[in-house]
């Protein structure tokens, strides 16, 4: 698998982000920088690491939403090629317009780091085969803008075409309540985009992929966009 | 010529920032608030003589950058 991951001013995941690439595909990483107008040829998957992207000026992702490199993420993705954004990343993609919503500030106002239970919505996409439909995942959240918010008709559309990724679950599974921990719009976690191939989401599987730190719940995701590549 | 743009929030979109401060305005014992939202505002100096054309130009800038259409709206004004 050809990964890119894309390194903006701010960001601070990318390291967790290529290590745990490359453990899943056994290649290296190209990172790339934001000034960039153009992917390594041959990419098969974007990566848009976590972070603070221009110190979270304006709103979180919004200066980094419209890089250079954006437009040719966005040409990547019309292709059918794989993104994933994962915490300021996710945010990003969704004022690049990659995705639809946005992160609002988390509903207590606070930073909240600590580990949380997913439930993953569906495993045929690319980004979930490595897991079961229902599993209950633990992986680690680190977010002061979290709170997904959409109007309603695209939150409707989103759950009726399946495009819900992941949700915030307690231990047991049981969504929603004291299990959600940033009041976010029907507990989401992640979202997929129309074609399935653009994935953003606030949780942070790059940092469960070792059992030394804590867990390896964080790798499912790696391992099943390496054989997505694999198979293709 | 200066220019003011007010990005403000769409009525409905929860605001966390302004509950907090309306909590804290009542703890000061200021009387009478009915509510709070919070918004931006920017001022901008622009090179164009030509009211019309600066305004158009800050209704891009707005729409590219400035404001989030999901939740925000915002106002372009020519002072």
């Amino acid at each position: 698998m050809k990964a890119a991951v894309l390194l903006f001013p701010g960001l601070n995941r990318e390291g967790d982000a290529m290590r745990a690439l490359e453990q899943a595909s056994g290649h290296k990483p190209t990172l790339v920088w934001h000034a960039e107008h153009e992917l390594p040829a041959g990419t098969d998957l974007v990566l848009v690491p976590g972070g603070f992207s221009y110190g979270d000026y304006l709103r979180c992702g919004a200066i980094a939403g419209r890089a250079n490199i954006m437009d040719a993420v966005r040409a990547h993705a019309a292709r059918g090629g794989l993104v994933v954004g994962i915490c300021n990343g996710f945010q990003i993609l969704c004022e690049s317009g990659l995705l639809p919503g946005v992160l609002m500030r988390n509903r207590d106002l606070r930073f909240i780091c600590k580990m949380q239970h997913l439930k993953v919505e569906r495993a045929d996409t690319p980004f979930t085969t490595a897991y079961q439909k229902g599993q209950i995942i633990k992986v680690a959240i680190a977010h002061g803008e979290g709170n997904y918010e959409a109007d309603e008709e695209t939150i409707r559309r989103l759950e009726g075409d399946g495009r819900v990724a992941f949700r915030y679950c307690d231990a047991q599974g049981q969504v929603g309540g004291a299990a959600n921990p940033n009041g976010s719009t029907n507990d989401i976690a992640g979202i997929y985009s129309e074609n399935l191939n653009v994935l953003g989401l606030m949780p942070h599987p790059e940092n469960l992929i070792d059992p030394l730190v804590g867990g390896t719940d964080g790798r499912g995701l790696f391992d099943s966009v390496a054989r997505f590549s694999a198979a293709a | 010529m200066k220019a003011r743009v007010t990005v403000t929030l769409k009525t409905g979109v929860l605001d966390p920032q302004g509950k907090a401060i309306e909590g804290a305005l009542r703890s000061l014992g200021v009387e009478g608030i009915a509510s709070v939202r919070q918004g931006k505002v920017f001022d901008i100096e622009i090179d164009a003589a030509d009211p019309a054309h600066a305004e158009a130009m800050l209704k891009a800038a707005s729409e590219k950058l400035l404001a989030n259409l999901v939740v925000e709206n915002y106002r372009v004004e020519i002072l």
